[in-house]
């Protein structure tokens, strides 16, 4: 239960960081939370870690009316205790509560979850939900990945050669829209068996013109699944919000692992999506009003 | 040039006192406080972030330090259960408060857990305004990261409680 042995940088700027990274076997070390395990397990064993810590400038979290951008050494905690945020784009507090417990939310950083790829990490599916990106910065320059060219697979992203990922973009909550996000957990802060973030959008006549939702834990990749035929159109009181987590269960495929079942994951896709539904429904009825 | 190291030499304030160790860059902080610097009261359980007994404050924040490098506190300020209590100047030790209410409200058994469990108490504690009177579900929340196997969570939990009320008529 050691990590294998590596060398170390901890770089004072972006290029430098790039340089370092070039090196066969470099692995970018920010909140160290998902990775640390992993080195002590000996799941990964990079040759060396660039720990991006005293890289300046990557620790802003600015919001505009477009939306929220997150640096790549933002805690969970700040994100999630961050007012202006939450109030462009609610699911990022409701998500970041969710990650894990106080302790790990005060290093874990939320750009670090999401460059880990996770699909059982809160924020990869909040970054596909709010059809979100990223901003990679390589030796060639900067790109912005969108969130489905950026999940390859289950710890895996597009990512290829030397590069850190230096923000997250998570779009502004529409108008007339609520969210919604729960999990189940043995224990509340482990790793979801099965949570759900989901947005509901309605009409100026408080009519369900979008329903749409993203799993945790279910899936290799995160994915959105739209669920609006199931209640479009339905006055926000009388909308069938059963029907829309029957729906849903129809829609993913979860995998069987020493946690649960796939049919059990299923069973709770469909438990969670109604709940939510309902609970994102009724935010977005009292938004409705305010706006 | 930016260095590329497999060895450091640290300077971290631990408990007040600067400390300087030299580690293998591998090195965790939860096992260079306890092989390095010979604090062995933060306690090494899981080695991989799940049951919390090896939490430590670092710069005022909670964290566990089988999940930081020692390397990444080198300029910081640790604080382990050595540095709760502190001295009466008659050559004793006067306990933290979240120690008294652990003693006073039978909250630990075999104690393995008990050092992760007052680190996480006393942050959490020391973080909120305690005339504040604190909710079961900020109980939870606080202590809901720490496992413990034998005590059980109800005594604990009745200790967060007496600390915040012991602590608000010492603010």
């Amino acid at each position: 239960m050691k990590p294998a042995p590596f060398s170390y940088a901890d770089p004072g700027s972006l290029d430098e960081a790039l340089e370092v990274l070039a090196e066969e076997g470099a692995k970018v070390l920010a909140g160290g939370q998902s990775l640390l395990p992993l080195l002590s397990m000996r799941l990964a064993a990079p040759a060396t870690l660039v720990d991006i810590n005293r890289v300046p400038g990557l620790d802003a979290v600015d919001v505009t009316d477009d939306g929220v951008t997150v640096g790549a050494l933002v805690r969970h905690h700040a994100l999630l205790h961050h007012d202006a945020a939450a109030r462009v784009q609610p699911l990022l507090a409701r998500a970041t509560a969710n990650v894990a417990h106080p302790a790990i939310r005060n290093r874990g950083t939320t750009v670090g979850s999401i460059a880990h790829a996770d699909p059982s990490g809160e924020m990869t599916s909040v970054l596909a939900l709010t059809d979100g990106s990223v901003t990679v910065a390589g030796a060639a320059g900067t790109d912005t990945v969108g969130w489905r060219d950026f999940f390859v697979g289950p710890l895996e992203t597009s990512i290829a050669g030397p590069a850190v990922v230096t923000s997250a973009f998570f779009p502004a909550l529409p108008p007339r829209s609520g969210t919604a996000f729960a999990e189940i957990a043995r224990r509340k802060g482990d790793y979801a068996v099965c949570g759900a973030g989901v947005v509901v959008t309605l009409d100026d006549d408080r009519r369900v013109t979008s329903a749409r939702a993203s799993y945790v834990s279910v899936g290799i990749v995160p994915e959105v699944h739209d669920l609006t035929e199931a209640v479009a159109g339905a006055p926000v009181e009388k909308a069938d919000w059963a029907a829309a987590g029957a729906l849903a269960r129809t829609l993913v495929e979860p995998d069987t692992d020493i946690h649960a079942s796939a049919d059990y994951r299923r069973l709770l896709v469909g438990v969670l999506t109604e709940r939510t539904l309902a609970e994102a429904a009724a935010e977005a009825s009292a938004r409705a009003t305010r706006e | 040039m930016t260095r590329v190291d497999t060895e450091r030499t640290i300077t971290v304030t631990v408990n007040g006192v600067p400390r300087e160790a030299t580690v293998p860059v591998r090195r965790l902080l939860s096992d260079a406080l306890r092989h390095d610097l010979g604090l062995t009261g933060t306690h090494v359980g899981c080695e991989h972030g799940v049951c919390g007994a090896c939490t430590v404050i670092v710069d005022g924040a909670p964290v566990r330090s089988c999940l930081m490098l020692a390397v990444q506190v080198d300029g910081s300020e640790v604080r382990t259960v050595e540095g709760l209590a502190h001295d009466d100047h008659q050559g004793g030790q006067v306990m933290h408060p979240v120690q008294e209410a652990f003693r006073e409200c039978h909250a630990l058994q075999c104690g393995f857990c008990t050092p992760g469990f007052l680190m996480t108490i006393a942050a959490g504690l020391e973080g909120r305004d305690n005339s504040v009177e604190i909710s079961e579900e900020e109980v939870d929340e606080m202590v809901g990261g720490n496992l413990c196997r034998c005590t059980g969570y109800a005594n604990i939990k009745k200790a967060v409680h007496h600390a915040a009320a012991a602590m608000k008529d010492d603010a």
